[in-house]
């Protein structure tokens, strides 16, 4: 049955902006997105909204539902109270361009700073070869749909105007899919922890909690690279070994 | 227009904890701080007692390993001077203000691993210090040098070696948790075997440190983790051990917790059990 909701809608651009409340009819099965979308067409024909796909794979459609950050194409309706009002705000950590809508580009510039794969060089035979085992862990990480809800949340680059220091756990996560990959050849311990910043992490989980993806950035990316860097720069016993055995 | 008391572009609360969640994330940082506090001060008071931590087959896990106990003075619930590795004889050195309590030998290493726990962490960094309170809640000490665990928090790199320490604590426990199936010492010695609540107490609280122990994400990442190649085509031993460590590293969070309220509960079942309080149901007699 349908029934009628009130939602909340920060409308604006980088000059300010406020909430605008828009009643609206809401069927059974519809999501935060379709929502959107029917007070768009019937109510506010300029309210600014990113979509593509509708089915959780775009990474398009993130926003704060209720001040969680979420996909509002995943978001079902029948997830709040009967009668709650539903507040719907931008994401916090990116520009504003309009009303829903912000500007992500940062993190393309992040992405671009990660090298690319490096392949060790080919077997005596001319052949590369993985065992899907060693790459399982790295499949996980593959899952990813750069929705940007981790950066989104991550209090780093949220709340303390860390972006210059901390390149953020979606591009962690890029970094450990390469440097935990049985055929990359990159040494990319020292970068990860100067310069992408894996110490600003303090493990805290929310991307985690966020991803829509399920993926446990944290314990399956985030602590591994630490622990890498660990290995290389702060064990007190390993370095003494280097310094006898001259290694790396 | 956005003004200091305003809401900020996209009107998203900038004050002391602010945030539109409208679920109660609060109690999740509360309850930490009410739970991490009471074991912190309950630890901190037995181990200050120094007596009632031995009640014949059951030893407290606060107190174990004995490294000393001080056979002059008459302990009430005290451990026999067999039962320390060292003797009876304490030292001389002993702080004059601090009491004869066994306890202080070993307590710093299970709370050393379980201070520097990746999974503690996330839970005092976000309870204690509010960094952050809550995902998407604005952080309550929001300080623009916020440095992460790179600048006096760098000692938490070290968690490893806290954890060389834990894994040692496990077949001690576990022995204790044997020896409290047999009264009065092990069959060569005399004793009796039985079983009594205080064997299941003893033997559940170190599968339980077990579990939190072998989770860990620094074991998981030395036993294996760290080679990109973990099988390359071969059924090896690390990649088959990380995949049992991942299990229970993937559970961390609920054995940190029941492995922390057991160890408590122990403690307060052999000291009551000790203080005649509580009466150990066994087969004893
Ligand atoms: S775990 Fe680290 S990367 Fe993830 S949100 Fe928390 S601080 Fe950011
Ligand atoms: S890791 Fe998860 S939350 Fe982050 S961008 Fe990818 S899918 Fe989104
Ligand atoms: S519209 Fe593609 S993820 Fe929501």
């Amino acid at each position: 049955m349908s029934e009628q909701r009130t939602f909340r809608v920060w409308r604006g651009d980088k000059d300010g902006g406020e909430f605008a409340t828009y009643e609206t009819k809401v069927d059974p099965g519809m999501v935060v997105l379709d929502v959107i979308h029917r007070i768009q067409a019937e109510q506010a024909n300029d309210l600014a909204v990113r979509w593509n796909c509708k089915a959780g794979k775009c990474g398009s459609c993130s926003m704060e539902i209720n001040g969680k950050p979420r996909l509002s194409c995943m978001t079902r309706m029948n997830v709040f109270a009967p009668g709650e009002t539903i507040t719907l705000q931008p994401v916090k950590t990116f520009p504003l361009i309009r009303d829903l809508v912000t500007d992500v580009s940062w993190n393309y510039e992040q992405n671009q700073r990660v090298r690319p794969f490096k392949p060790k060089p080919r077997g005596a035979d001319g052949k590369m070869r993985m065992y899907q085992e060693d790459v399982d862990r790295v499949q996980e990480f593959r899952k990813c749909i750069e929705c940007y809800l981790c950066q989104n949340v991550c209090h780093v680059l949220r709340d303390r105007d860390g972006k210059a220091a901390f390149t953020g756990p979606r591009f962690l996560l890029r970094l450990a899919s390469l440097e935990m990959h049985p055929l990359d050849d990159d040494d990319r311990i020292p970068e990860i922890k100067d310069e992408f910043g894996s110490g600003m992490c303090n493990i805290t989980k929310c991307c985690t909690d966020v991803c829509p993806e399920h993926i446990k950035i944290t314990d399956n990316a985030i602590i591994p690279l630490k622990e890498r860097v660990v290995d290389r720069y702060y064990d007190p016993l390993k370095k003494l070994f280097r310094v006898f055995t001259g290694s790396k | 227009m956005a003004t200091r008391d305003l809401p900020a572009l996209g009107g998203h609360p900038e004050g002391f904890a602010g945030s539109m969640r409208t679920d109660r994330w609060w109690i999740e940082p509360v309850l930490t701080v009410l739970v991490l506090g009471a074991f912190g001060v309950y630890a901190t008071w037995a181990a200050f007692q120094g007596n009632h931590y031995y009640a014949d087959p059951y030893l407290s896990p606060f107190y174990s390993p004995l490294i000393f106990v001080d056979s002059a003075a008459a302990v009430p619930g005290g451990a026999p001077e067999h039962h320390a590795w060292f003797g009876g004889h304490w030292p001389a050195w002993w702080p004059a203000f601090l009491p004869h309590s066994p306890a202080f030998f070993i307590l710093a290493f299970p709370g050393a691993f379980r201070f520097t726990c990746y999974y503690y962490r996330k839970a005092y960094y976000r309870a204690f210090t509010g960094s952050p309170p809550g995902c998407a809640v604005v952080p309550t000490a929001k300080s623009r040098r916020y440095k992460g665990e790179t600048a006096w928090l760098l000692f938490q790199n070290l968690h490893r070696y806290a954890m060389f320490f834990a894994v040692l604590f496990i077949p001690i426990l576990g022995y204790d948790a044997l020896l409290s199936f047999w009264k009065g010492g092990l069959p060569w010695d005399g004793g009796q075997f039985g079983i009594g609540v205080g064997s299941l107490v003893l033997t559940i609280n170190v599968i339980l440190l077990g579990g939190y122990t072998f989770g860990c994400h620094s074991f998981r990442h030395l036993i294996g983790g760290k080679d990109d190649c973990m099988s390359c085509g071969k059924a090896t031993m690390r990649l088959k051990l990380w995949k049992r460590v991942t299990i229970l590293n993937m559970k961390h969070q609920n054995f940190a917790w029941f492995s922390l309220f057991w160890v408590g509960f122990t403690d307060v079942y052999v000291r009551l059990v000790s203080q005649g309080i509580w009466t150990d149901l066994n087969t004893w007699g």
